[in-house]
């Protein structure tokens, strides 16, 4: 692999990724990237900016021009290709679940275990779809032969967040590509790292130039110039609910590009006083804290059926103590730090309107350590539905333990929230799952377990938590052009 | 030279001579039953010979598997099958790693597999090694991919009911697989049925054992759980019938004669119902309309028949020729038939070896005498190409007329027949008139004439301008008595598949305007 000097040091690479090549970024600048378990840098990355994201739609439009090479490819060839590349991940899978961990602060073996395999799965899955993308061929009035083609949309930009940096490069690359689009894609400022060095094994594993193409940069530069492309077709982001409406509003002004969205929530998580509390009560645990309390799925309302809701604080805030925080790569650790100074003060002025709105701070509370940005599990309860910390995502270590006495409050609270992402319901009684699940106005519904995804899903937001679904088979419709082609015949017969 | 194996490897040597594949394999190969991921003899201890039928010798002895050997590996299939099992258990995402892997392995000896393919058939290498482990591999991976995707639907049914359905495995699957194109029939049977979650019990053709066998043992190296594929050789009217009567099979698949097709499915009928999936011959119609582009017509018709020495399912073995290009089209026919090169399979320059055994070989020359007898112009070949092993010339008869014998039945040789016709309708019609309906093929310009042509004819399969493309992708299968339900693409899966449908009462909790249905 020829690099520049300035754009490999071991395994990091630092460059902007067009056309199988590396690239400087047109500007000369660079941007510093963090190791948040220490606040020290760990290096520099080409800064991609709006001249850069137009050399990269340049080289996409060109790889997806008819006749191309990727446009004449077999389906089955480009399902080959992502088999490929997830046998690659695969390969590296310890290089990069420790970069990832350098870089996001997400503690190693959950790294190495969680986000890897899912990366790799992501990849194959959808490598196993690229030649099943059926049309269909349609009895129409008339004497017709009218067939569908689902063809690729074409040149689709792609923003991605720093929570889960490897995995979304795979939910947003594996689709896309089994569907036979060209890519730009946008890593987190905060998060580049991983997925350049996936970029890399992109072109090991034989992806044509331009098919694939890294941008590291800021959202108000590069991720706003993407999103406004009158070059490209398709808009995808995930991130928060703030920035998901400049992107739509970005694709109305520019050129209706279509536009995908995976934003936040505020999940709620039901358990009833005949649940299994062991269960619920570790499941809620994990729901919220998981990650730093960085998931756009965090169970970060829970509501508690009344009998049980004294016990389920009790032995919530003897869980949360329990928990483990320190270095990433510590065997033992169970939470890291989070993103960046700048989040983790976001995080401490939640805790802080908490308390002022008069939450019962039952553990935890304030930043932990003195380097990196730490913060203590911290539980609430008596939190009533108007407090901030009840209304908004605070994507941090926090957790809200409200109270509640009938099914129909407990479903009309959960629903009443302009997200819906994820929700859960703790019971064992069949009736009060089904009647409780199918109420919620929430993608996905979990039943006694909680974060529980899979590849085969389809996964996103009612209201304003997003717009379509990624995932499953639904995951590719946000990636195809339905094409209805009729064909005048002479004589029509059944 | 191969040595007769009764639980132990064998080994054998490429055949050799002027630019031919010269080489000597030390490879384990197992020349007995596979049951539960172990090699066996047959439990009478009898063996049969499988033979080269590019010289007529024997290859080596191979165990000979009949209604006990069958009950064994029902037994093991069922065991294998049975709920809380590995098997049952297993993510249906690992089901199809699992495939992925056996197309790795597959890949990885496919040199091998050709050769050894190449030997036990008689197809030339340059086609076993080009054509068929290609496509077994692509097959493979087609179907690991589907694994964990063949879902089923929730449905909105009247009443307070939440309505499902499960997409489960049938069961154990009986599969009986023909010599023609041994490596990829067995690639289009377990394909489908593994990813779905079957479990398998599968007698391969008595003339064509080694290649299966050898899979066998890339199925264990892989790491499928023992019993999910249970591999048999032997003969049809004792292993396969004991499969297809078997009350313990859920379900037989048959590839083959029209003939013992019949006899399948009557087995089904008199035992346990088991689901039958029939692929079975065809006598498919070849229109050539005067509009062609005439070269390519040529070659097309003639790679449509004389493909794998003739023994195809879907060989375009009725060639309507329109009236005005008749007389040139016969010519170039003929004149192409007589350049092709018959010779010894390992030879790369080859293009015919021999019929796969004596029996066939017996049949098409007789077949090739009732078309002399019956007054069809024999244009070029009709007899023996070679003084041993079971070649035949390639032979071509003009002048046929569809009452004769070779226009009506199933001749699976080297033998093209060419009809002439005028219209379009007539040649609709007379292309339809057969008990059969595997595939069709229409050569034409006008965009017109194909759709009709091809919306009209009775088959499972019709190509405008070309012959015999296959993908894992594409549905195959026959109309009438040509078969019975679809292998290949997403179709292939619901032969492999039972679906159950799930109600369960909702009782609700919550006043009816809290919940939306």
């Amino acid at each position: 692999m020829l690099l520049k000097p300035k754009c490999q040091n071991g395994l990091i690479t630092k460059c902007i990724f067009i056309n199988n090549e590396w690239h400087v970024s047109v500007s000369g600048k660079v941007f510093p990237v963090y190791n948040p378990a220490t606040g020290e840098q760990i290096c520099e990355v080409q800064e991609a900016d709006k001249a850069d994201v137009d050399k990269a739609v340049q080289a996409a439009r060109l790889a997806f021009s008819l006749g191309s090479v990727w446009r004449r490819m077999d389906a089955s060839e480009r399902g080959k290709l992502l088999a490929k590349l997830a046998d690659l991940v695969e390969r590296d899978s310890v290089y990069l679940a420790t970069i990832e961990s350098l870089n996001s602060g997400k503690p190693f073996l959950p790294t190495l275990f969680v986000d890897l395999q899912g990366t790799i799965k992501t990849l194959r899955y959808f490598a196993g779809y690229a030649d099943k993308i059926h049309g269909t061929s349609i009895p129409m009035d008339g004497e017709y032969l009218t067939f569908t083609r689902y063809e690729p949309i074409g040149v689709c930009g792609q923003i991605i967040p720093w929570n889960f940096p490897l995995m979304m490069a795979a939910w947003k690359l594996a689709p896309a590509l089994a569907c036979g689009n060209t890519v730009v894609l946008k890593p987190s400022e905060e998060t580049p790292l991983t997925c350049l060095y996936v970029a890399a094994l992109v072109k090991e594993a034989g992806f044509p130039p331009g098919v694939v193409n890294i941008l590291p940069g800021f959202g108000p530069t590069a991720g706003a110039a993407i999103a406004s492309h009158m070059g490209i077709d398709k808009v995808a982001f995930t991130g928060s609910t703030e920035v998901g409406k400049l992107i739509q509003e970005a694709a109305g002004r520019s050129n209706l590009k279509r536009v995908t969205l995976e934003m936040g929530g505020k999940n709620p998580n039901i358990i009833f006083a005949d649940a299994d509390l062991d269960l619920a009560v570790e499941q809620a645990h994990q729901g919220v804290f998981f990650n730093a309390g960085q998931c756009c799925t965090a169970g970060s309302r829970i509501y508690v059926e009344e009998p049980i809701y004294d016990e389920f604080v009790r032995r919530s805030v003897e869980r949360a103590k329990r928990r483990i925080v320190g270095s990433p790569f510590d065997p033992t650790t169970e939470q890291g730090p989070q993103i960046s100074r700048e989040h983790q003060n976001r995080v401490l002025e939640y805790i802080q309107s908490g308390i002022q709105e008069g939450a019962k701070l039952e553990c935890g509370g304030k930043a932990l350590g003195l380097k990196g940005f730490f913060i203590e599990p911290t539980v609430f309860s008596d939190v009533r539905d108007d407090m901030r910390i009840a209304k908004e995502e605070i994507f941090g270590p926090v957790q809200q333990i409200m109270k509640f006495k009938t099914v129909e409050e407990a479903i009309e609270r959960a629903n009443n929230s302009d997200y819906g992402l994820t929700a859960a319901v703790f019971t064992t009684d069949i009736n009060k799952a089904m009647t409780v699940s199918t109420a919620m106005q929430a993608g996905t519904v979990w039943v006694n377990c909680f974060n529980a995804l899979s590849t085969q899903c389809p996964f996103g937001g009612y209201k304003m938590s997003g717009n379509g679904r990624e995932l499953g088979e639904s995951g590719l419709k946000e990636y195809l052009e339905i094409k209805t082609i009729t064909m005048k015949t002479v004589t029509k017969n059944s | 030279v191969l040595q007769s194996a009764s639980g132990s490897p064998g080994t054998f040597s490429g055949a050799g001579g002027e630019g031919c594949v010269h080489v000597t394999y030390l490879l384990e190969t197992y020349f007995v039953l596979f049951i539960n991921n172990q090699w066996q003899d047959a439990e009478s201890g009898k063996t049969f010979p499988t033979i080269n039928p590019a010289t007529g010798e024997v290859i080596c002895q191979v165990a000979e598997a009949d209604e006990n050997d069958v009950n064994k590996a029902v037994k093991a299939a069922s065991d294998a099958f049975r709920l809380g099992s590995p098997w049952r258990r297993m993510d249906a995402s690992h089901r199809g790693l699992l495939l992925n892997r056996l197309a790795d392995a597959i890949e990885r000896d496919a040199a091998y597999l050709a050769e050894l393919e190449t030997l036990d058939n008689g197809k030339p290498y340059a086609v076993a090694y080009s054509v068929d482990l290609p496509n077994v591999v692509k097959c493979l991976r087609y179907y690991a991919g589907w694994a964990d995707k063949w879902e089923g639907k929730t449905i909105p049914i009247d009443g307070d009911y939440f309505c499902y359905t499960r997409h489960e495995p049938v069961g154990v699957c009986g599969q009986i697989i023909p010599w023609n194109f041994p490596l990829l029939m067995q690639a289009w049977k377990l394909g489908p049925a593994l990813a779905t979650g079957n479990t398998v019990v599968m007698k391969v053709a008595e003339q064509t054992p080694l290649t299966a066998l050898y899979v066998a043992s890339l199925i264990k190296e892989v790491g499928f759980p023992e019993g999910v594929v249970n591999i048999l050789p032997g003969m049809g009217p004792t292993a396969g019938a004991a499969i297809a009567r078997h009350m313990d099979v859920d379900k037989v698949a048959f590839t083959g004669s029209t003939e013992v097709g019949h006899l399948i499915q009557q087995a089904s009928g008199s035992s346990n119902l088991k689901r039958v999936t029939l692929e079975l011959g065809g006598k498919s119609p070849n229109i050539v309309l005067s509009d062609a582009n005439m070269e390519d017509a040529v070659e097309q018709s003639h790679f449509a028949l004389f493909f794998n020495q003739g023994q195809c399912c879907c060989a375009g073995s009725r060639t309507y020729v329109q009236a005005d290009i008749y007389d040139e089209f016969v010519e170039r026919s003929v004149e192409r038939a007589k350049r092709r090169v018959v010779g010894d399979p390992f030879d790369m320059k080859t293009e015919q070896g021999p019929q796969v055994d004596q029996e066939q070989f017996n049949k098409i020359l007789g077949y090739i005498s009732s078309g002399k007898r019956e007054g069809a112009k024999l244009m070029c070949g009709g007899g023996v190409a070679a003084d041993r092993g079971y070649f035949i010339q390639p032979t071509v008869f003009g002048d046929v007329q569809d009452n004769m014998t070779i226009a009506r039945e199933e001749i699976f040789g080297p033998v093209m027949q060419i009809f002439k016709f005028k219209t379009l309708e007539e040649v609709l019609t007379r292309a339809n008139d057969s008990k059969y309906g595997l595939a069709a093929a229409v050569f034409t310009k006008d965009i017109d004439k194909a759709n009709y042509v091809s919306s009209g004819l009775r088959a499972g399969t019709v190509w405008i301008n070309c012959y015999d493309v296959f993908g894992a992708q594409a549905p195959f299968g026959g109309y009438k008595a040509s078969g019975v339900g679809r292998e290949l693409g997403q179709y292939g899966l619901e032969n492999y598949t039972e679906v159950k449908t799930v109600f369960t009462c909702c009782l609700h909790e919550a006043p009816s305007d809290v919940i939306t249905r």
